[in-house]
């Protein structure tokens, strides 16, 4: 049991904190919602740091990093809302990877080109809607009942206009069914729910950090804004859910990366927790920043879209409720399953 | 990170259920319906086996049993629904004496604490001092050789079976609040104490302490005279996050869960049908398993010798709030019939959940209210400035 990052785990933390920090200030995130979600500049850089391929196996160019790694990662990602297509196409590399006898192509996605993604809906008449990175990515994984479907084509120019700027789009698949291994596509969105969730826990952190260093420097009646209670229970209670969301988070990678019984179960929470803490800390750091952080001007409001923005990719959270009840407690008696 | 568990200690969870399947039987649940949170033959039990001492660490002379050990005993009682109270109590103040306690205390008392045969409970609250615990002003004053105490103690719950109380004292007033506090452990024959009941909204019992000419000799003290404040600290470092509390809903999930399997509504549908209570169980059960992993992550600190005020305040404001949501929520869902309490024959489960319902509100209160909780995080983890 270690509940804290290990050494590894705070180096990867380091480098990869750095280089957002860095690399994906406001300012690019800003241009890059104005050129449909999606940072050039900041995607090779990430090549060059090996991030698109670090939990690809090293044997197919990849950097033999854990899931739980690629979490740490995806924390630092969030922190900073990188305007890059990161955790779609580490999973849909490594469910290509899984599948086998594309090694190729895996290894063109160890470095970053052609950018890939995973559909999250399954397409109807050959159209699957709403694809997460579907505005930039070549490759598209999906899902049909007859199995995974692998599509190479060359991605719209625009991206839908959406709450979060994030590069959807709809994509017509073509391609060959590459698996009939359904429970491979399973895991595969399990990843994205669980690296996801990191995610979730860097966004709230950061929108929570913001909002506490505005409350030094905004003074009301007389003194920080920060010196009052109302807004110190508000942080304390969003904190505590983003910590609870992190340890939630970084379990489940965990037990993905082990393959235990019970990782669908906890990606699945980790997911949908964190998106609701990350939410309530967006909504709280939008309040205590009064009228300033609902002009455009604050970067708060970047963050408040995209904590709604990015599990609304998978669907109404309602609906994930209602697919872990299902596993839980067996599926409704209208035999309505979820 | 790894959240596995060692084989040791997946060995101690196997022996802590087997224990409590074979100790733990309904009538002695039943039995704390007189409104004594304690059932003394499963302590002793439990003490027999040297789990009292576990917690306490070697080097103090306890049993050195990991905290993720301790953790995962409270988790299994709590799941089991075992009144962990009176037993947490005790060991948290053999911790202290331990830790803060002359060899008088060490020697006479601590072994009592930890053999079954003795119980202990807290002295902090006061009738006009609760979450500013610091400014308490029951009074100990020099008499010879002896200390004079007066004054009263509030929430002293379990005084009416404990041979002892961790008394809470202002020792000298002209100070900063905090400078001037000292703690004794008293033992409640002495002459000069009165017990009263404080009957509660729930089915447990707390008390009212009052302390006329209470003489004591300085044996008793714990830590030194206006150092109390340090003792204080090691109080709530093993009562937050550690000693319990952070598994309260289980138990109500599962009578949930029954109920919805089980019972029909008026209009003939089963609640498990019902999407919005799905979700609603769904929720607690995420609730639970954030609960655990604030609960591991405390453990894991304090193995590693880290003070950990920070995560346990957040345990506690998480576990303790999310609990009575889950309370409303499943007694909402039972309609009138959640309504039913325990002295009902026709109450689901002994009144489960009702009994849960009006038990909730105190876990947000005792032990640090939520508001100091959340005052402990934006000050401690957010580094906000101080503010009451």
């Amino acid at each position: 049991m270690q509940t804290r990052l290990t050494e590894d785990e705070l180096v990867v933390q380091d480098a990869f904190g750095t280089f957002f920090a860095n690399e994906s200030p406001s300012a690019v995130v800003r241009e890059a919602e104005q050129s449909g979600g999606f940072s050039p500049n900041l995607w090779a850089g990430l090549v060059a740091m090996g991030g698109p391929g670090m939990a690809l196996p090293g044997s197919l160019g990849g950097g033999d990093a854990t899931l739980c790694d690629l979490a740490v990662v995806a924390d630092t990602y969030g922190a900073n809302l990188a305007p890059v297509p990161l955790i779609e196409h580490a999973v849909a590399a490594r469910l290509l990877a899984t599948i086998g006898g594309h090694d190729e192509l895996v290894g063109a996605l160890a470095n970053g080109t052609p950018v890939a993604t995973m559909a999250l809906r399954a397409p109807v008449d050959g159209v699957t809607r709403f694809v997460p990175a579907g505005a930039v990515a070549d490759v598209v994984l999906a899902h049909t009942d007859d199995g995974i479907v692998l599509s190479r084509s060359t991605p719209p120019s625009e991206a839908l206009p959406n709450t979060g700027g994030l590069p959807l789009a709809h994509r017509s698949l073509d391609g060959d069914i590459v698996s009939t291994d359904h429970a491979t596509w399973d895991r595969a969105v399990d990843e994205w729910r669980a690296l996801t969730a990191a995610a979730y826990v860097g966004l709230g952190r950061r929108v929570i950090a913001m909002g506490v260093e505005y409350s030094r420097e905004r003074i009301q009646f007389g003194v920080p804004i920060g010196t009052f209670q109302a807004l110190q229970q508000g942080y304390a209670d969003a904190s505590t859910r983003v910590e609870g969301a992190h340890l939630l988070a970084h379990r489940a990678a965990w037990a993905l990366e082990a393959e235990r019984a019970d990782a669908s179960r906890l990606a699945g929470m980790a997911l949908l927790f964190a998106a609701e803490a990350a939410r309530f800390a967006a909504d709280r750091s939008m309040q205590y920043h009064g009228g300033y952080g609902f002009s455009e001007e604050y970067d708060v409001q970047l963050y408040h879209r995209r904590a709604t923005a990015w599990i609304l990719q998978l669907g109404d959270p309602s609906v994930e409720y209602a697919r872990l009840a299902d596993a839980e407690f067996g599926p409704r008696a209208d035999g309505e399953a979820a | 990170m790894d959240f596995s568990f060692s084989s040791e200690a997946e060995a101690f969870r196997d022996e802590v259920r087997a224990f409590l399947a074979a100790n733990l039987t309904e009538e002695m649940i039943e039995a704390t319906h007189d409104g004594t949170m304690h059932i003394p033959a499963l302590h002793q039990a439990m003490a027999d086996r040297g789990w009292l001492a576990g917690p306490v660490p070697a080097e103090l002379g306890g049993g050195g049993r990991s905290a993720l050990e301790s953790v995962i005993l409270n988790e299994e009682m709590q799941l089991a629904r075992a009144p962990i109270d009176a037993m947490a109590v005790t060991v948290i103040v053999a911790a202290i004496l331990l830790e803060h306690g002359n060899d008088h205390l060490k020697r006479n008392v601590v072994p009592r604490l930890l053999d079954g045969s003795s119980l202990s409970c807290f002295g902090y609250s006061e009738p006009e001092f609760g979450s500013d615990v610091a400014s308490a002003k029951t009074k100990a004053e020099r008499d010879g050789d002896e200390w004079l105490i007066n004054g009263a103690k509030m929430w002293t719950t379990m005084a009416h079976i404990a041979d002892s109380v961790l008394l809470l004292t202002r020792t000298d007033p002209d100070v900063a609040k905090h400078k001037g506090l000292t703690f004794f452990l008293v033992p409640l024959d002495t002459p000069g104490i009165e017990i009263q009941p404080v009957p509660t909204m729930a089915t447990e019992r707390s008390n009212a302490t009052f302390y006329d000419n209470v003489r004591l000799d300085d044996e008793w003290r714990v830590g030194d005279v206006n150092g109390g404040w340090a003792v204080m600290k090691t109080a709530l470092k093993y009562e937050r996050g550690i000693a319990g509390g952070q598994f309260p809903s289980p138990p109500v999930i599962d009578a949930a869960a029954d109920w919805a399997h089980n019972h029909a509504r008026p209009d003939g549908t089963k609640p498990i049908d019902d999407p919005t209570v799905r979700e609603k169980l769904m929720r607690a059960l995420i609730d639970v398993e954030v609960c655990r992993g604030f609960a591991y992550h405390c453990a894991d600190l304090a193995n590693e010798g880290v003070m950990f005020g920070v995560e346990g305040s957040m345990t506690k404001l998480f576990a303790s709030e999310t609990y009575k949501r889950h309370c409303r929520d499943f007694h909402d869902m039972m309609g009138a019939e959640g309504l039913l309490t325990h002295e009902s024959p026709d109450a689901h489960l002994g009144g489960r959940i009702e009994e849960n319902l009006r038990h909730s509100p105190v876990t947000a209160i005792y032990g640090g209210t939520s508001e100091i909780n959340r005052n402990v995080v934006a000050e401690g983890h957010l580094g906000m400035p101080r503010a009451r």
